[in-house]
């Protein structure tokens, strides 16, 4: 089951990130990829620029839309990358998470929908089952 | 039904598949006889009775399979419960961390524990209603994002089985801290924990904490006669009839707990039930090993950090080498501002300052207790205590 593993972390913390701190990062960052691979379970996976390059738009019920310069919501810890990968359970799901190479930041990990397979079907088919 | 609850992977359809066996059952067996393996007649029935419902349903060929292919139990024993085995993995998943607290100590009464849903509610003074959903997002939770059936792997066991223990824990603490009036719901609570504790390390005879968890139990719940008086009124333990303690609780509480603490180091709940073992040993309250109480709260700060537990060293401590020591260290957490919010703070600090002949701020504090108190018998005791200073 696919699952999206969103990173959040204070991004002021990163951006005093001393250069051997830098690279360090980005070495662990290269590492937990690689093992996400080498394991068959990484989908995907990228890391985001800082929030004050984000772009927010509000579609309105009427349809139209507004668009404001910042992230979606203004928090102390900011969306900063993702992980799709494809495990077996949550608990699975869960020890990826654990690794991701954040002290201090957070992880939320979510399943994704799966519209095609059987999940849908059998909540329709049991209600209509007990009718 | 665990069994059926792990190959379906939903509790509904599982209980409902049980309770369609049952119905079937009460039919048939008037007529036809009870079957030699009772049991194992339930959970075959139960079994077919979900292959129906899922072919209907036109779902997952590999759960069919796997349904299909599940042993009806031997003729043997009327062995109501084949598969021990799954009861672990429900309570490991009942009380898996993905879920909310209270979710956990929900489902571990409702499936584990057999409570209904009114009798959760009514021990946690929920409506029926709002247990319901609580129980039903719960399940959902499980399904949706695939927490598993599983007896977590030997580097999570230690972790997950903290979870287990705590959600059992505070169920006997719902039913021990139950005011008098109330009395038969939450005594039931305690047994249902004790019961529940029971099971567990039956599970997993090689688990200390369990078994340290155990202990703890039995060693609170031997003094449940002398917590309060004939007026429901509470009974602090240094003046409890000790003669009231039961002491085939005893006996067996302390057995488990020297087991526990054969395993080095201690962990929290040994380490409790060290202390419980400790109070409970003791002739009089004043003849209590006072230092070696104030020592093992010391370790257990350090296994299990909290504002709390530095509270009860603080009272050992007090005890241990006297009111002023005890107050320099409650003086400290009030500082630090954790627990500026919990009453017990407030009525330990008041009574120190009661002992060193300071009824003005004892006065205070107890005021402060008395704000936020919220328990019926607890708030009775303050009231006294305050009287009682006639400042």
């Amino acid at each position: 089951m696919k699952y999206l593993l969103t990173l959040f972390a204070d991004e002021d913390a990163r951006a005093a990130f001393k250069p051997e701190q830098q690279a360090q990062s980005m070495q662990a960052w290269d590492a937990y990829t690689k093992d996400t691979v080498a394991a068959g379970v990484h989908l995907g996976g990228e890391g985001l620029q800082p929030s004050s390059t984000a772009t927010t738009v509000r579609i309105e019920q009427s349809g139209d839309h507004f668009v404001s310069d910042g992230p979606f919501a203004e928090t102390k810890e900011q969306l900063g990358g993702y992980y799709l990968l494809d495990c077996a359970d949550l608990d699975d799901a869960l020890a990826w998470a654990k690794r991701v190479p954040m002290p201090g930041g957070a992880v939320e990990v979510r399943p994704v929908m799966n519209y095609e397979g059987s999940e849908m079907h059998t909540n329709e088919a049991e209600a209509e089952a007990r009718r | 039904m665990a069994t059926l609850i792990r190959v379906l992977g939903d509790f509904d359809l599982a209980e409902e598949a049980v309770q369609e066996a049952f119905v079937v059952a009460l039919e048939r067996w008037p007529r036809d006889g009870i079957p030699s393996n009772p049991g194992g007649w339930i959970i075959t029935t139960a079994r077919n009775r979900a292959i129906d419902r899922l072919r209907r349903a036109r779902t997952y060929e590999g759960k069919l399979r796997e349904l299909a292919a599940l042993e009806p139990p031997g003729e043997g024993g009327a062995d109501m419960d084949p598969f021990p085995d799954d009861r672990l993995r429900l309570f490991f998943t009942c009380c898996h961390p993905a879920l909310a607290p209270e979710a956990r100590v929900a489902l571990t009464l409702r499936t584990l524990g057999g409570l209904s849903t009114a009798e959760v509610g009514r021990a946690f003074l929920t409506g029926e209603g709002a247990m319901q959903q609580r129980l039903v997002r719960a399940k959902r939770k499980i399904r949706d994002a695939r927490i598993p059936y599983v007896v977590p792997a030997e580097h999570d066991l230690p972790e997950r089985l903290r979870s287990v223990l705590a959600a059992l824990y505070l169920v006997f603490n719902e039913g021990y801290l139950a005011t008098a009036s109330d009395g038969l719901v939450r005594r039931e609570l305690c047994d249902e924990a004790l019961r529940l504790t029971r099971m567990l390390l039956e599970l997993m005879p090689d688990e200390p904490e369990a078994r340290a968890l155990l202990a703890l139990m039995l060693l609170h719940h031997s003094r449940r006669e002398a917590r309060t008086d004939a007026a429901g009124e509470m009974v602090l333990l240094a003046d409890q009839d000790r003669s009231l303690w039961h002491a085939e609780e005893i006996e067996e509480g302390l057995g488990l707990a020297r087991r526990a603490l054969r395993f080095q180091p201690p962990g929290p709940y040994s380490l409790q039930a060290a202390i419980a073992a400790e109070h409970v040993s003791a002739a009089t309250y004043e003849a209590t090993a006072w230092p070696r109480i104030a020592e093992l709260y010391r370790l257990l700060l350090e296994a299990e950090p909290s504002p709390v537990v530095a509270l009860n060293r603080a009272v050992a401590v007090a005890m241990a080498e006297g009111p002023e020591a005890g107050l320099e260290l409650m003086d400290g957490l009030l500082r630090a501002g954790d627990l500026e919010g919990y009453h017990l703070l407030h009525s330990a600090r008041a009574d120190l300052l009661g002992r060193l002949d300071r009824p003005d701020e004892a006065a205070a504090a107890y005021r402060r207790a008395l704000e936020l108190a919220v328990n019926p018998v607890e708030r009775s005791f303050i009231e006294r205590r305050l009287a009682g200073l006639g400042a």
